[in-house]
């Protein structure tokens, strides 16, 4: 056990650092949340000069809005969906495997998020240039999905990393066969971490707009409809709104993801 | 036996031939949708356009790498790139090393766990919000100057922005305020691999430092900072490569000079020069690589 030695309890300053860190990351989301109340319709002025609810209804009623939200869930769905696939299988193949090439494909599965989205970005439209492929749902789909199985195959192969093999090994000693122990042994173990990693990959799709830019053409996914508004600051109430609503939509499936692949020192 | 039951027992028996079924779906997604466009992007790099007609030749020619380094505009938004995402690296590191130190040792039970959330949360939360979000706080009208004027330090921000390379008119079109909102977007990805390497730490090796009659702060040079290390090249590859590529704050929150990903936006949209603007992001691509390699000397991939 420790004792509570001085380098055992933070001095002042350790404490003061750590809470003003937290305060630092949180205080921007929490200030669009202020400001999406504000009645004030054309400055960024603060303190807000009074708070109501009107913008909220005014966004509601926007069909842009919806179109934009509508493709965005979509999207995210069909890609989410495309990276638990493509993602699983890579994990299972490459979690325990001791294949040649294993360290040359641990890389280039991870390689999508190490190589900044722009990267992605204009290679995917490179790639259309040359093949003529026009953008549109199915290559935003494309884009995003890439970036997704990383998300996936990182979840899934931290969970079979974790999984004792004398597990499997007991399963079968105790007269399951394969099949039985893949699904009354492996799945169970794994099930959270493929829910966990695809609510992760959701929400990255839901809000990805640096590689989007290049394979949406003329679609607008929410965040591309955000993006033009913020060099059109007319309409700066409803942006605040639509910044609120997609906080509100990523923040559910991160929390989620969380709960779901938390250590077990947190639970109890 | 089930048909299922067969069929899996065949495929545990053989391992190897299973590992490589399972591969074939997601390989040939990632080598035609992924490597296909690198290798697009890279050939598209030796193309050229035709100034006059504006359209792409498709013949292999090094012109458009000349063009790149030969004009000194191009060389000075590298060179401007490279040294922001520098700055950021190293501002990140020293903003994000108290907070993980203070997650990794001092934190316990649930809050450890709050301080998890908390730092995993504004990573997760959208991007382009928080970068709206900056726009809002920097902007004249906005909160930073009014806390700033509350305190009676706008004088000091006057003179920060009157400074030459990183002020201008406000802070929401300065390279100062470009610097900031990087740092703080990117600063959940430097202190979640610090913590990770400060975790690893035994207890015991600060207790003997201790013991053997350290004072705190030597602990924390001799000990604490080099085991750390690795977690600080780990965190630093997300910040340089985040910052090299970034095309959005710099448009949204910024100076007037160009950077690396705006380039890249600007030459594949309004100007059609795909050839420019594939050359343009092969340089991030170059500066990234020579970067994991001094970042696996300080053993970043064993504390990713």
């Amino acid at each position: 056990m420790r004792s509570s030695r001085a380098w055992d309890s933070p001095s002042i300053s350790a404490r003061v650092a750590a809470w003003a860190g937290i305060v630092f990351l949180h205080a921007p989301v929490a200030i669009i949340v202020l400001y999406a109340f504000t009645t004030e319709d054309r400055t960024y002025d603060f303190p807000p000069p009074g708070l109501t609810l009107r913008w909220f209804a005014l966004a509601f009623e926007r069909s842009d809005i919806w179109a934009s939200l509508r493709l965005s869930l979509g999207v995210a769905s069909l890609a989410t969906l495309l990276a638990l696939v493509l993602g699983t299988l890579a994990a299972f193949a490459l979690a325990r495997s001791r294949i040649r090439a294993k360290d040359a494909l641990t890389i280039l599965f991870v390689l999508p998020i190490a190589l900044p989205g722009i990267i992605t970005g204009i290679a995917l439209l490179a790639a259309m240039k040359l093949a003529g492929i026009d953008p549109s749902f199915w290559t935003i789909v494309a884009g995003h999905a890439t970036f997704c199985i990383v998300i996936v195959y990182n979840n899934v192969v931290a969970r079979l990393r974790r999984l004792p093999q004398s597990w499997i090994e007991a399963s079968m000693d105790l007269g399951a066969d394969t099949w039985q122990t893949f699904r009354r042994i492996l799945l169970p173990q794994v099930a959270t971490a493929l829910l966990a990693g695809g609510m992760l990959a959701f929400a990255l799709s839901f809000d990805e707009i640096i590689v989007t830019i290049f394979t949406a053409g003329h679609e607008r996914t929410l965040p591309i409809w955000f993006f033009n508004e913020l060099f059109r600051p007319r309409e700066r109430p409803i942006t605040n709104v639509v910044a609120v609503i997609v906080i509100a939509v990523t923040l559910v499936p991160i929390l989620m993801a969380y709960y779901l692949t938390r250590p077990a020192a947190e639970r109890d | 036996m089930t048909a299922v039951a067969a069929v899996s027992t065949f495929f545990y028996r053989r391992q190897t031939l299973a590992v490589y079924l399972l591969l074939v779906p997601p390989l040939l997604w990632f080598g035609t949708v992924y490597l296909g466009s690198l290798f697009a992007l890279l050939a598209q790099s030796f193309y050229s356009i035709d100034e006059f007609t504006a359209t792409i030749v498709r013949k292999l020619t090094l012109k458009t790498y000349v063009q790149l380094f030969t004009q000194p505009a191009n060389l000075d938004i590298v060179v401007r790139t490279g040294t922001m995402a520098i700055a950021v690296t190293i501002a990140a590191a020293v903003v994000a090393f108290p907070i993980a130190n203070y997650m990794a040792r001092y934190a316990r039970g649930r809050m450890k766990a709050f301080f998890y959330v908390a730092v995993m949360l504004p990573m997760w939360t959208s991007y382009l919000v928080k970068v709206y979000a900056w726009r809002l706080i920097l902007a004249k009208e906005g909160i930073l100057n009014w806390f700033l004027t509350a305190f009676g330090l706008d004088g000091v921000l006057e003179a920060l922005l009157r400074a030459p390379g990183i002020g201008g008119p406000s802070l929401a079109s300065s390279y100062l305020g470009m610097f900031i909102v990087f740092v703080y977007m990117w600063l959940p990805y430097m202190i979640l691999p610090i913590a990770a390497a400060l975790e690893r730490v035994p207890g015991s090796l600060l207790s003997a430092s201790a013991d053997l009659g350290a004072t705190p702060a030597q602990t924390f040079w001799r000990v604490t900072l080099p085991l750390a290390l690795p977690g600080v090249a780990a965190g630093s590859i997300f910040t340089f490569s985040l910052t090299l590529g970034d095309y959005i704050i710099p448009s949204v929150v910024g100076a007037p000079g160009y950077f690396i990903g705006m380039m890249v936006y600007q030459q594949q949209g309004t100007a059609g020069n795909i050839p420019l603007a594939a050359a343009f992001s092969v340089v991030p691509i170059l500066l990234i690589t020579i970067y994991l390699m001094l970042a696996r000397r300080a053993g970043a991939f064993d504390a990713l």
